[in-house]
């Protein structure tokens, strides 16, 4: 699924390119492109290109996986995806991700980074230990949440046992499961953006600062009105990753609940594999490839259109 | 997508392996010793003990065969199910592989990813086909075409802690229909003891709750028009009421707290612990209930009791009724004729004995039951042997598409979450899309 961001960033710089130089064959580089295009074309083709024109071709058809494709259903997969409740389900789930991501993540990463970005004692160390989440496998880290809040034997059970109040089955309750999702989500994912707000941060010029600070500046002004402007750029690319990101997840999803309790933890990729790999329809499964690669793409090339054409 | 990038990666490896095999050819192949014949053989077992006589098993053959390898292969249950279309179709595919028969097996075989065994099996006037039981045989073959050969049979049946159930008064001889089931309910969490243990997680575990429900009140015939699509289908009245009954129990809320998040492996626990006094499960709950218990032991043979699951007040279904597995061994289309030298070997009447008097395996191989030592795994191979309609695991038979949705309508169905109307409508909407 990284490919769709490569894609994306590939295909706005050539756009860019393309408006700002003249045709590069005007300048005789002819032989270089003969030279060098060819592997690079062919392995995006092959791995690129590809499978996703034949993702398109397979969610027309009813198919099982085995052989070739021979049953043509037209959009049936389309309509049957649409009329699902798993699926509008997920694409609420998904949505639901963004929306923390960007309310909830990127606050906490930026406000994080605003204390970790000054050269303090022992900021290095509290600048690994948000890290470490992001370092950590997906899948072993779902797994690790999924002992943390078990209620037999987890941290969990141990609270409320403590506590002496009755253990919580955060993972098996359908109203609850998605923000114990959601929860280690932010969990996992905080730091790769604070990360990303450090270096914005330290690329601002405390010069611009200090002269707030003489205008009489308070801590607050000073972020607003200097800081945040100055960090515009690392926000519109955090956002950027947050989004393309949320859309994307599934490893992390698939060990601690499995999209469950009744579909309740479903996103559009844990949706294309319960029910597209495991049920063996590729062919709807496919059709929900496809749609992923719809939404991811219009976001990805709108929101670099809108937002990002300065960057 | 994954899975198109995982056949454009499955073919770059093909060439990568071409490459590799014809270096290999080039550079004087003759220098090399005589290759053992490796065969690959793929399963989810995961008792130990039970893989230790496997290996025993395998070992005896390469005594007897010194250049053939036999490899055991482990994958999960689920991600073997997930993966195996996949495996099927690239080079790294297994020489054979565990199968629960059914739909599944039908859909493979159809793709010509698997060998037709008959005419092995049917040479010297059957002489191989006939050490087997002809149901076993019979379940495994489709349009007259044998795909697996048969290893085991088994049953689901209702496994209780005697303990529990004498702590609460509850007399499971006394269990003879499903209110009589469902009143034993009441009684136990009347006493504070969690009735049943429950793997919603995994979904299949409370499938067999509904497919019994729908034996019981449709009897074979129901069922089969269901599956063949003839009548009212899965709309059928009994069918519903199956539904019904299911949302009954539902209800009571009788299984452990959280059941809805929990794996097959931990509600064996749950039951392995004494914490939960009713299991719906498998022949062999007994060693895997102790395997997953919080101390390795379980409750002890001498404290679990068994009971068939009971029949409904105006059912159709009799209680001799039986739903449970056959499964087999199911042969890839280029395995090594060693391969199934091997499979005739491991399901033979001998080691099928051998494996019954370990109390893994309720044996396919005709007459090979006799040596089930264990009393419950006996009790289950008589209420096979007297089994008046024996039915597969609804999942599998009714093959991979409309059987996951067998399994998520019984669980919405028993949370609460589904009408019966509506379960049975999305079976029979899925079942109309095959």
């Amino acid at each position: 699924m990284t490919d769709l961001t490569a894609t994306g960033v590939a295909g706005s710089v050539t756009a860019s390119r393309t408006v700002t130089y003249k045709s590069p064959t005007s300048r005789g580089r002819l032989p270089v492109l003969i030279l060098f295009l060819p592997p690079a074309l062919l392995l995006f083709t092959l791995f690129v290109i590809l499978p996703m024109g034949e993702a398109a071709w397979y969610s027309l058809y009813r198919w099982n996986g085995y052989g070739t494709p021979t049953e043509f259903v037209g959009i049936r997969n389309f309509t049957v995806l649409f009329n699902n409740g798993a699926f509008s389900q997920a694409l609420i789930n998904n949505g639901l991700i963004i929306v923390i991501s960007l309310l909830l993540q990127i606050p906490l990463a930026i406000w994080l980074a605003m204390m970790l970005a000054n050269k303090i004692t022992g900021v290095v160390a509290f600048r690994l230990i948000f890290f470490l989440p992001y370092v950590l496998a997906d899948v072993a880290a779902g797994l690790i949440w999924r002992f943390v809040y078990d209620g037999d034997y987890g941290l969990f059970a141990a609270i409320a046992g403590f506590f002496g109040v009755a253990t919580p089955y955060v993972l098996a309750d359908r109203d609850l499961a998605i923000y114990a999702v959601l929860a280690v989500i932010v969990w996992k994912y905080f730091g790769f953006h604070m990360m990303l707000y450090i270096a914005g941060l330290q690329a601002v010029d405390r010069s611009v600062l200090e002269a707030a600070e003489i205008d009489g500046a308070t801590g607050w002004q000073k972020f607003r009105y200097v800081t945040l402007p100055l960090l515009s750029s690392t926000v519109r690319l955090s956002v950027f990753f947050a989004i393309i990101g949320s859309l994307q997840l599934f490893d992390l999803v698939m060990p601690l609940t499995g999209g469950g309790p009744s579909n309740s933890t479903q996103t559009m990729v844990t949706f294309l594999y319960t029910y597209g790999v495991t049920r063996m329809q590729v062919g709807l499964g496919s059709a929900v490839g496809v749609v992923l690669f719809v939404i991811c793409v219009t976001l990805a090339f709108g929101y670099k259109r809108i937002f990002m054409r300065h960057d | 997508m994954t899975h198109h990038r995982g056949s454009a990666r499955a073919r770059a490896s093909h060439a990568i392996l071409v490459a590799a095999a014809t270096a290999i050819v080039l550079g004087g192949g003759a220098g090399f010793a005589a290759a053992k014949t490796v065969v690959k053989w793929m399963h989810v077992e995961t008792v130990p003990a039970n893989l230790k006589v496997w290996e025993e098993v395998a070992a005896d053959y390469e005594a007897k065969h010194p250049d053939v390898d036999v490899q055991l292969q482990f994958l999960e249950n689920e991600a073997f199910k997930a993966k195996l279309p996949t495996l099927l179709q690239s080079d790294a595919a297994p020489d054979f592989f565990y199968s629960w028969g059914g739909g599944v097996l039908r859909q493979q075989s159809k793709t010509g990813a698997l060998m037709d065994l008959s005419g092995a099996m049917n040479a010297d006037g059957g002489a191989w086909a006939k050490t087997y039981k002809p149901a076993a045989l019979n379940g495994l073959t489709f349009d007259g075409k044998t795909y697996a050969v048969p290893y085991r049979m088994g049953t689901v049946a209702f496994f209780y802690n005697k303990q529990l159930f004498q702590k609460a008064g509850v007399k499971a001889e006394d269990i003879k229909t499903w209110n009589d089931f469902l009143q034993a309910v009441k009684t136990l969490k009347a006493a504070s003891i969690t009735p049943i243990a429950g793997g919603g997680g995994e979904k299949w575990p409370l499938h067999f709750y509904w497919s019994y429900l729908v034996m019981r009140n449709g009897g074979q015939p129901v069922f089969d028009k269901a599956k063949n699509n003839q009548g009212d289908g899965f709309m059928d009245p009994a069918i519903i009421k199956a539904g019904a009954q299911l949302a009954e129990l539902g209800k009571l809320q009788p299984f452990q707290a959280g059941y809805l998040g929990a794996t097959w492996p931990q509600t064996l626990g749950v039951f392995g612990d004494g914490k939960a006094a009713i299991l719906l499960g498998f022949e062999n709950t007994e060693a895997n209930q102790a395997k997953n218990s919080g101390d390795g032991k379980g409750i002890g043979a001498e404290n679990i009791g068994r009971f068939p699951f009971p029949v409904v007040e105006g059912g159709v279904g009799k209680v001799t009724d039986t739903l449970g597995g056959l499964n087999g061994w199911a042969v890839t289309k280029n395995a090594s004729p060693a391969a199934v030298d091997f499979l005739k070997f491991l399901t033979s009447p001998e080691q099928e004995r051998r494996m019954a008097a370990a109390g893994m395996i309720i044996p396919a191989a005709a007459g090979a039951e006799d040596a089930l030592k264990n009393p419950l795994m006996r009790q289950a191979a008589d209420q096979l042997a007297a089994s008046t309609w024996h039915q597969n695991f609804f999942d599998q038979d009714l093959g991979p598409s409309v059987g996951r949705v067998v399994n998520d309508v019984s669980v919405e169905i028993l949370s609460g979450q589904m009408s019966p109307e509506e379960g049975a409508q999305m079976i029979q909407d899925a079942r109309a899309l095959e």
